[in-house]
């Protein structure tokens, strides 16, 4: 069995990453773990990206090897859906104390197993390592090995403490997990040509049930679902699936890419967020599947399927197009859902005003520059008062956001809708993006912002707090545009690392003086995106755009200013 | 007199327990302008502040030291020292308020002296505003991390009065323990602002927390007490403490300034709030406004009223200690039978509560005892709900998190006024239980040996 170091290095070593394969050796050991900035962080550990994505297994008990806080802290907390067994929601953890620190926690890991089986007797047991135990050297392989062997059940060790690095990290280990102990390890009762694994996708609010009535019709069985709504002998016979969709961008690519790798089964990345999205990837399914031996009518009756729901769905969005006209969407959210929603929004008559590219890649960030045009504003690391500028400067109607921003929009008593996994509605295929356009009116026309944005009857309007950031933002602004020489004083001052705080200035300096030509030679000279790294790609931009200095460097970034 | 006894499974099963960090951070959060700061991986933040977002739904300052691996192995100094950097240059906070976490703890990181290091190596931090609490999650529990953090601040931050003559007598301070609420909060300000009484709480999460808009996006706190006015709370004539938890705090702050102290454990009943009321009204000299008056009258109303639903009902109850005295005794007074109590840590009250025995468990306890005793009201966190569900007994949610149902921050338990609507409250539900599940029917009161007796006479009959 490999050491977690080695498996971490392997993680990293992901051939099936094209942002992987990019890289240089040095830079690949180094891994996709950006360095966490200490006061400067936020997001979860891996431990908790272990979960999140094993979680959703739902007839498996969950059991945490640690001190309260990483179970008592965060049981129960995900809106993934069930149709069977619900004991994936009951928190089970060691609770480790004092004692168990002085003499280890082994042996209460073991009876905790026991206790377990003998009261719940689920079909598997994973148990998660967390950073304490770690640390005093607790053996959980070889406690699951020890307590597999005694009870006869599978005991899974998770090996992803929180200290290795951040959720994404955890995501990929979880899947480690599965390809290490679980895929292969049991046989289905009988295989279809249609047999389809789902890899990366956790039924938030029971969206995948939006998707699976359309499998059925065509066929498509849902071989094994990793990890929402599964069950564990369905991830342990998933090996004799004939194809794969990996959903959820790239945190388990490293499942779908070892399971072609070991067991032949080819697989595409795919979406079911926005209409084109759902019909591209239910082709897709239906491609590799013909390819894998199902009969071609397959893709006919496919074809069908795809045109009666787009039919249906933009049917369904067409009312809303006239209340729509003009209405301008703020959209912000990790990554690939981001374009996948887009064109479905502007069909629907929403004009998209910008869209952040936080987590995005550099592919993502094209796509959507294609489906917006050149003019997007991609909002990076918007701060808030920014964003609260934009949504009242009436560029913006609503935002749609995940929840971190959401007190931003609701403060400014600006519509706002969750689309990120804490949401509760569920968006996905074309009657989840149709559920979208109506969550989208209901919130556009509720009665209750006119209601929320007049001001105390005691308040001078021109003096409240809104009417003062704003005066504030156009003074700053109307003095720039009067004085060239301080506008560009602000260009330049302009913060680009935000953990090194290093501004656009320095960098073009430092890029001028020493001729450099990559991020990694900016970032010696002088720090920039040596923290998080999430600057990396507007120091891209800015060496994209040095030539042509001093003109404003980069245009995407004035709809922040 | 109740037993205490600590469960014995290796397995916590449903944790009823949330850890030591995420409640000593929860104090700082009382604090104007401060950033909590947990030193530990940054899952312990990110839980911790889920967590909060979820039971408030507000934006919550708490940031992270970030530990890796290695950085844990070889000492936090450095991470401590970025952290601090980073936060003073970027948020601009009043105060940083630090807790340790079981994965620093277990390496053993020196924080009071990483801060000293700090101070004299970074001139602008020398007098800066910092406080430091010890809190491993392998010990305690939420409660013990509130108290261990506001007793720490009352030692570092409030001043030793230069002159002892001169007490303001108008001003009180009041510290709250971790079971109250923001409501909670305002509500025992107005009680003791009606007595001509000026109150400073310690800490205030009333400012910070209870949803109110603020004036600037500030990434810290909005609200709460300011870092003078903790200074200056030595000069105050007395000192309130609320719920048990909070004598450690207490004496600390007499012990520095010579307040002297009253503890009221409770503020949830008819005779908890006499007393209160009473005590205002004689430090402040103030005769009680007929407003309290007219209240205590709606609570005798109220618990007349409400005695006919909740007397005889078997209470399964799981809590911190104090919450768990509170409501469990205000319940016992209305006539319930308090038949189950589990609770997450060690406490002085928890063998004074109306009960043959405490255990200190999780909420499996919880629902097997309450299964096994025949329980039909269950009190619990919003983690209770599955419990409930499977039990089919009327649910109350109390104390943190409340993460499934809305106005968490201003659900009121003190004073005449809040044990008046909570009783309400907890009443109808289980009006609302009756109705939907226990309607009689015509076989609601046929047994088997009734049935046999129908037959047998039916036998004679022919």
């Amino acid at each position: 069995m490999s050491s977690l170091s080695a498996t971490i290095q392997d993680v990293f070593n992901e051939p099936g990453c094209g942002k992987n394969a990019n890289k240089s050796e040095a830079e690949r050991k180094k891994g996709c773990t950006k360095q966490l900035q200490p006061g400067g962080a936020a997001g979860g550990c891996a431990f908790d990206g272990a979960k999140i994505a094993l979680q959703p297994l739902t007839d498996v008990a969950h059991l945490v090897h640690g001190p309260i806080a990483c179970e008592g802290n965060s049981w129960d907390n995900r809106g993934a859906r069930s149709s069977g067994s619900n004991i994936w929601r009951t928190g089970f953890t060691t609770d480790i104390n004092e004692t168990d620190i002085v003499f280890g926690g082994e042996k209460r890991l073991y009876k905790a197993v026991k206790e377990i089986i003998e009261k719940y007797n689920p079909p598997a047991i994973f148990v998660y390592q967390t950073c304490v135990p770690a640390m005093i050297g607790d053996d959980i392989n070889a406690v699951c090995k020890a307590a597999s062997q005694k009870f006869g059940k599978p005991v899974i060790p998770v090996n992803s403490p929180g200290f290795v690095g951040p959720k994404n990290l955890g995501n990929k280990l979880a899947g480690e997990a599965l390809l290490d102990h679980v895929i292969g390890t049991e046989e289905p009762d009988y295989t279809t040509p249609y047999d389809l694994n789902i890899i990366g996708e956790y039924n938030l609010s029971g969206e995948l049930w939006q998707v699976k009535p359309l499998l059925d019709e065509l066929g498509i069985r849902i071989f094994s679902c990793i990890s929402g709504d599964g069950k564990y002998r369905e991830v342990a016979y998933s090996h004799r699936a004939r194809a794969a969709m990996m959903v959820c961008s790239k945190a388990m690519i490293n499942v779908a890419r070892k399971m072609e790798e070991r067991y032949g089964i080819p697989f595409f990345e795919g979406s079911f967020y926005g209409i084109e999205d759902s019909s591209d990837s239910l082709r897709e399914i239906a491609r590799l599947l013909i390819e894998r031996g199902a009969p071609d009518e397959l893709m006919a009756r496919t074809e069908a399927v795809i045109a009666r729901e787009e039919a249906k769905a933009w049917a369904a969005i067409e009312p809303y197009k006239p209340r729509f006209k003009g209405k301008k969407v703020l959209l912000i959210t990790g990554g690939v859902k981001s374009w996948s929603v887009v064109a479905a929004l502007q069909e629907a008559g929403l004009e998209l005003v910008g869209t952040s590219v936080k987590k995005s890649t550099k592919e993502d960030k094209e796509r959507i520059k294609e489906l917006m045009g050149q003019d997007a504003h991609m909002i990076d690391d918007m701060t808030p008062r920014e964003m609260y500028k934009m949504l009242k400067d009436a560029k913006a109607d609503i935002m749609l956001s995940g929840g971190k921003s959401q007190f931003v929009a609701l403060k400014a008593a600006m519509p706002w809708l969750d689309i990120n996994q804490e949401r509760s509605h569920a968006y996905m295929g074309y009657v989840g993006m149709v559920k979208l356009v109506e969550e989208i009116d209901k919130a556009l026309f509720n009665p209750v912002w006119q209601e929320l944005r007049r001001p105390a009857p005691w308040e001078d309007a021109a003096k409240n707090w809104q009417a003062r950031a704003m005066a504030q933002m156009d003074a700053e602004a109307a003095a720039l545009a009067a004085d060239p020489q301080a506008a560009e004083k602000a260009r330049r001052a302009r913060k680009i690392c935000n953990c090194k705080i290093i501004d656009l200035g320095t960098i073009e300096d430092a890029i001028a003086a020493h001729a450099l030509t990559t991020t990694d030679g900016v970032k010696q000279h002088t720090n920039a995106s040596g923290g998080c790294g999430a600057c990396a790609g507007r120091i891209e931009d800015i060496l994209a755009a040095m030539p042509a200095l001093p003109t404003p460097t980069v245009p995407l970034l004035q709809a922040a200013e | 007199m109740a037993t205490v006894t600590v469960g014995k499974k290796a397995c916590a099963v449903n944790p009823l327990k949330m850890s030591q960090p995420i409640g000593g951070a929860f104090a700082f959060m009382g604090l104007r302008g401060s950033m909590p700061l947990l030193h530990g991986s940054q899952g312990c933040t990110s839980f911790g502040l889920t967590l909060f977002v979820r039971h408030f739904k507000e934006a919550v300052p708490l940031q992270t030291t970030a530990m890796s691996e290695v950085a844990t192995v070889l000492g936090g100094y450095e991470n401590v020292e970025q952290a601090i950097l980073n936060i003073h240059k970027r948020t601009k906070p009043e105060i940083i308020g630090i807790c340790s976490t079981g994965v620093t703890e277990t390496k053993g990181d020196d924080v009071e002296g990483y801060l000293k290091l700090i101070r004299d190596k970074h001139a602008e931090l020398a007098n800066f505003p910092m406080v430091y609490v010890s809190t491993p999650d392998f010990k305690d529990a939420f409660q013990d991390g509130w108290e261990k953090t506001v007793a720490r601040m009352v030692e570092v931050l409030v001043e030793t009065p230069k002159t002892e003559a001169r007490r303001d007598p108008g001003r009180v301070n009041v510290l709250p323990g971790c079971h109250l609420t923001p409501g909670d909060l305002d509500e025992i300000r107005t009680m003791l602002e009606d007595f001509g009484l000026e109150p400073s709480f310690l800490p205030d999460l009333a400012g910070s927390l209870d949803g109110h808009i603020p004036d600037e996006f500030v990434p810290t706190t909005i609200g709460g007490i300011g870092v003078d006015e903790i200074a200056a709370m030595g000069q105050a004539a007395w000192t309130i403490a609320i719920g048990a938890q909070m004598r450690r705090a207490a004496e600390a702050m007499e012990k520095k300034t010579g307040t002297p102290f009253k503890l009221f454990e409770r503020l949830c009943g008819l005779a908890p709030n006499d007393e209160f009321i009473m005590f205002l009204s004689e430090i402040s000299g103030h005769p009680v406004p007929l407003k309290y008056r007219r209240q205590r009258g709606q609570l005798a109303d109220a618990m007349l009223d409400a005695h006919f639903h909740i007397g005889g009902r078997k209470l399964a109850i799981g809590a911190e200690p104090d919450l768990l005295f509170d409501l469990s005794s205000m319940l016992h007074e209305m006539g319930a039978k308090v038949t189950v109590a589990v609770t997450t840590t060690q406490s002085p009250v928890l063998e004074r509560i109306l009960t043959d025995d405490v255990l200190i468990g999780d909420l499996e306890d919880l629902e097997n005892l309450a299964r096994e005793r025949d329980c039909n009201l269950l009190i619990a966190h919003s983690h209770g709900r599955q419990a409930a569900e499977r039990l089919k007994i009327p649910f109350h949610r109390a104390g943190f998190p409340m993460f499934d149902r809305l106005g968490a921050g201003h659900q009121l338990s003190v004073g005449y006024r809040g044990t008046r609507d909570l009783i309400f409250g907890i009443a109808n539900l289980v009006i609302a239980d009756q109705e939907d599940n226990h309607q009689a029917t015509p076989d609601t009161w046929r047994t088997g040996e009734s049935e046999a007796r129908v037959a047998a006479s039916a036998a004679m009959m022919h």
